[in-house]
């Protein structure tokens, strides 16, 4: 199925806050998905017998630009073999974007992974800790302006 | 007779401990020998790879893919200059698809006889691993002859190779086959079919299918479970299409579908059906130019990819945004390790102590990838 089929049946299901699909530029065509909607519109694509989205491949937060994070969600289906992207956009300001750990078990550490190096902040999350840099670690340093400390703990981070 | 109250004991499994595979962190909360609950820590060996990525230029990117997992470089390279390729739309020559392929079923080979290796080590087998090393070693010896590195070999470019094959290469790899054909028996006989093993992975660390899909479980864990689902044969890359091959899966011959057994027994039949794919390809390597193709500036327009591979350990994907520049904008790698320790919880739970190591060990992880 794709991604114009998938869009016409969201657009059925959920009133607002679903994005007309990009398919303009090279390779990947995605969706935007409004963050408040984004646990419903998960569990829509997972549980709906025509999409059955039912594999998260990958979870990705981006520093997207100056004012905007992105979580980028690939998912896939094994039933069915068709794929999707969908995106989600939050200010920096703001960072706040529902869990979906409820809906795919693998997207626990790779939500734990985009708090720690991006900053988003996933809400209802059984778990969220950092998981790759160390608990007491300062900033989230996979965005753009981020600034590498000069002490961790009293000792001088070298380069 | 009333029962008596226990406390809780946690114990630290590693950082520095010989069966988890690198440094992992397992804090262990246990009720006597019994395992009530796991909490993994990961990131000891953290080396930023995707933020050092944005300051590299596509290329300069490759080297790092290589030491992401660090016994299966190849495969890394591979999945990232595809995705690269994609982004700009170049058709790499057939040699150049031939010989990739070829690379990376050899080191399916080598990850997957390491993996089984330690795993014998794991349960108490140190003859095994040593049969394993010495058969992996000549794996690495052709990739030593083809571009003289034996780990990490920065041997896949953007449109191509670093450079062709040389001269012998067709007539050892033929050797090296007939070399490896009577292996796998060996092994069976070895480690596969010994009584102890089996007491020590059959029936232990059981992963219910669906769960497996719910929770991102990928390659061999996966397929352990009983699912038939290969990349290669479900979302073709490269020339997969042409090579006939089998999908193993996990059948429960021992114990149940899904346990630590039937994901061992995945990787040895997988190890036959990469020998089908390397004798397949081996005699039909077109001539041609294997850097004809290769860009003087590797630039991609502005766009987003996300590439998928089936390595040894699962999938292995590589989202990529590119801003127009030399540099990509992001890079993030879905490795297949990271997303497999995450069972570790729902797979240790109820076991005992001892089983927790057995069970890590049937995941095949490599913290390289985990951490990256």
């Amino acid at each position: 199925m794709d991604i114009k089929e998938i869009y016409n049946i969201l657009k059925l299901a959920f009133e607002e806050g679903i994005g007309e699909p990009v398919t303009d530029k090279p390779v990947d065509p995605y969706m935007i998905i409004d963050a408040k909607n984004i646990n419903a519109v998960c569990l829509f694509l997972r549980d709906e017998e025509r999409l059955q989205f039912d594999y998260l491949n990958c979870l990705s937060g981006v520093d997207y630009d100056k004012d905007n994070l992105a979580v980028v969600y690939h998912l896939s289906s094994f039933a069915l073999n068709h794929k999707l992207v969908l995106k989600t956009m939050v200010p920096k300001t703001d960072p706040n974007v529902p869990t979906v750990s409820d809906v795919w078990a693998a997207a626990d550490w790779h939500e734990r992974e985009a708090y720690d190096l991006i900053g988003v902040i996933f809400e209802n999350h059984p778990d969220l800790r950092r998981i790759l840099c160390p608990e007491d670690w300062e900033g989230h340093s996979l965005r753009k302006d981020y600034k590498v400390p000069e002490f961790y703990n009293g000792m001088k981070v070298p380069y | 007779m009333a029962e008596i109250r226990t406390e809780d004991m946690v114990l630290n499994m590693g950082p520095q401990h010989p069966s988890t595979h690198g440094v992992l962190r397992l804090q262990l909360t246990l009720e006597g020998e019994i395992v009530i609950d796991v909490k993994p820590y990961i990131g000891y060996l953290h080396r930023c790879f995707e933020k050092h990525s944005e300051a590299m230029t596509y290329p300069q990117v490759i080297p790092y893919a290589d030491r992401m997992d660090y016994v299966n470089a190849m495969s890394n390279e591979l999945s990232y200059v595809i995705a690269v390729e994609k982004l700009m739309g170049i058709e790499v020559p057939e040699r150049v698809e031939y010989i990739r392929v070829i690379m990376s079923e050899l080191q399916r080979l080598a990850s997957h006889l390491l993996a089984i290796g330690t795993y014998g080590n794991d349960a108490g087998a140190f003859t095994p691993f040593l049969y394993c090393m010495a058969t992996r070693e000549r794996v690495l010896e052709l990739f030593e002859i083809t571009c003289g590195a034996r780990l990490l070999y920065n041997y896949f470019w953007v449109g191509g190779l670093s450079h062709d094959i040389p001269v012998n290469f067709q007539k050892k790899v033929k050797e090296f086959v007939e070399f490896f054909k009577p292996k796998v028996s060996e092994l069976n006989n070895l480690l596969s079919f010994n009584k102890i093993f089996i007491e020590r992975t059959a029936n232990i660390g059981i992963l219910p299918a669906d769960y497996a899909i719910n929770a991102g479980a990928a390659g061999p864990v996966l397929r352990g479970s009983g699912i038939k689902f290969d990349l290669r044969k479900n979302d073709p890359y490269s020339i997969y299409p042409k090579f006939d091959f089998d999908i193993p899966v996990g059948q429960g011959l021992k114990g149940t579908v899904g346990d630590n057994w039937d994901r061992y027994m995945v990787r040895i039949h997988e190890m036959e059906e990469s020998i089908k794919i390397i004798e397949q390809a081996i005699d039909n390597i077109p001539e041609g130019d294997v850097q004809s193709q290769i860009p003087k500036r590797v630039k991609p327009p502005v766009g987003e990819v996300y590439a998928r591979t089936e390595t040894p350990k699962g999938e292995l994907g590589y989202y990529i945004i590119s801003d127009g520049s030399l540099n990509p904008y992001r890079v993030k790698a879905r490795s297949p390790s990271f997303c497999n320790l995450s069972l570790i919880r729902a797979l240790s739970k109820g076991y005992m102590i001892a089983d927790v190591v057995m069970t890590l060990g049937s995941l095949d992880i490599v913290l390289g990838c985990i951490d990256r």
